[in-house]
């Protein structure tokens, strides 16, 4: 059964963003609504909710505001989704990584860590891992919980694997992790070199330099006009001569970001910061 | 129904398994000054991502586009859902992508794709749902006929999978059943 967005009007959703706003100083007001709404009411139907119980329980329950980012947030993620996107990265950019002293990575918006842990990967087949350092932060705690343990499922990681496969690699997904039963854990060399936090890409400021920021598939829930003070952030967040990597089908449209980046791919959306 | 699809701003059109042929010759055979926005929202694997919009673009008289998150909402342009993301309509004008949950078992769902149109585009839209051995699509289609858009289904005894068009019928999600060429007819009016 689909989600009924049906029974949340336009104002109803206008009126939870200001209330969670205003109780929690989360600000979902420049979040693509569509999108938004359906997060909303899938919430609502998965607790049987009308908008009067949502709207209560917001208010008086701080404990299920934590449950409500969470599910608010997509956290729906894959290891080495876009196989040739991690391809490209292997071969185009990380040989231009490989002359830093050191090579500090940020995925912004990494949910459970796939990405991070894709990225420790190619690191490691790189023979860069050594001089690395991937940060991956995430608004939500849940999600970096999860993350830093570094466990999946064998059923996932069977979907992983055919990712894996077909970024043309080489070796196997399964040669990182050690499963036992229904779990698989990334070996403890790949997680050595991993840092999770929490941090708010619309209100937390600059923390760190880096080489690389690979933020995909997170501008999707953003409307441009913050997506554009996203890439601001990330523009003085990057060493000259950095690397921005967005999702395949996102795309940086007004043209002062684009007089900060210049596109080095196109198809796999990879940006490199021009300037200091 | 033809006033209703003559008034459309927006031409739906959702498929599965056993719909690829048809859309093609959909495409192939669209009008460039049809003055109305085109989406398809077809299933296919996650990582074959530009084979279909290839061949398309191929043979289309009519601008073709793969949805880039944000892209504008253009008349004359067909515009298809990508691979591995759920397609969205938002109130300014533009598309959204999200990669939430697959539903159906499917990313992109039509389902996500034609509710988000009846929100917006309420009774202006016309939805055409094709072959397809799933149900996505049909909750789809009742939020559109509910919200007074026309719909129309491949007739299930000459779709090579009846399914999709069979689910939408027995929820009474349907305005019309009608023959691959009474679809063809229609469009080109």
């Amino acid at each position: 059964m689909d989600v009924s967005s049906q029974d949340l009007s336009s104002e109803q959703l206008t009126e939870i963003i200001g209330l969670v706003n205003k109780v929690y100083g989360f600000d979902f007001s420049y979040y693509s609504k569509a999108s938004l709404k359906r997060r909303f009411s899938r919430i609502m139907m998965i607790k049987k909710w009308d908008i009067g119980d949502l709207r209560r329980i917001l208010t008086s329950d701080p404990v299920f505001f934590q449950e409500f980012l969470e599910e608010v947030t997509v956290n729906v993620t894959e290891m080495f989704r876009d196989p040739s996107f991690y391809k490209t990265l292997y071969t185009q950019i990380l040989p231009a990584l490989s002359t830093y002293k050191h090579i500090k990575i940020w995925s912004a918006g990494c949910a459970t860590g796939e990405e991070v842990f894709s990225l420790a990967i190619l690191l490691k087949k790189a023979g860069l891992k050594e001089k690395s350092l991937i940060y991956g932060t995430d608004i939500n705690n849940e999600v970096l919980k999860s993350a830093k343990k570094g466990v999946c499922s064998v059923r996932n990681l069977k979907t992983y694997a055919e990712n894996y496969g077909l970024s043309g690699l080489g070796g196997s997904l399964a040669d990182h992790f050690t499963s036992t039963n229904d779990l698989a854990v990334i070996q403890g060399d790949l997680k050595q070199n991993t840092l999770f936090s929490v941090h708010n890409l619309i209100s937390d400021p600059v923390f760190n330099e880096f080489q690389l920021i690979s933020c995909r598939n997170v501008f999707i829930y953003f409307e441009t006009i913050l997506q554009e003070r996203i890439l601001d952030l990330f523009y003085k967040s990057l060493c000259p001569g950095g690397f921005l990597c967005l999702g395949s089908k996102e795309t940086i449209r007004s043209d002062i970001a684009r007089n900060k980046f210049r596109e080095i791919n196109s198809k796999e959306n990879i940006y490199q910061k021009i300037g200091s | 129904m033809i006033r209703r699809w003559n008034n459309s701003e927006l031409l739906l059109l959702g498929g599965s398994a056993g719909s690829f042929k048809i859309l093609f010759q959909i495409v192939k055979n669209l009008s460039p000054d049809l003055n109305k926005v085109v989406v398809i929202v077809i299933h296919r694997k996650k990582n074959f991502l530009s084979e279909i919009e290839q061949l398309f673009a191929d043979h289309s008289k009519v601008r073709l586009k793969e949805i880039h998150d944000k892209d504008k909402i253009e008349k004359n342009t067909v515009f298809i859902a990508p691979a591995n993301y759920h397609t969205l309509i938002e109130k300014d004008g533009h598309f959204g992508l999200d990669v939430s949950e697959a539903l159906w078992f499917s990313r992109p769902s039509i389902d996500v794709t034609f509710e988000s149109a009846a929100d917006i585009y309420n009774d202006r839209c016309t939805g055409i749902l094709f072959s397809g051995a799933n149900q996505d699509g049909a909750e789809g289609m009742l939020r559109l006929r509910n919200a007074g858009s026309l719909t129309i289904v491949q007739d299930p005894a000459e779709a090579e999978m009846p399914e999709m068009p069979g689910a939408a019928i027995r929820i009474n999600a349907v305005d019309y059943i009608l023959k691959t060429n009474e679809i063809f007819k229609l469009l080109k009016k």
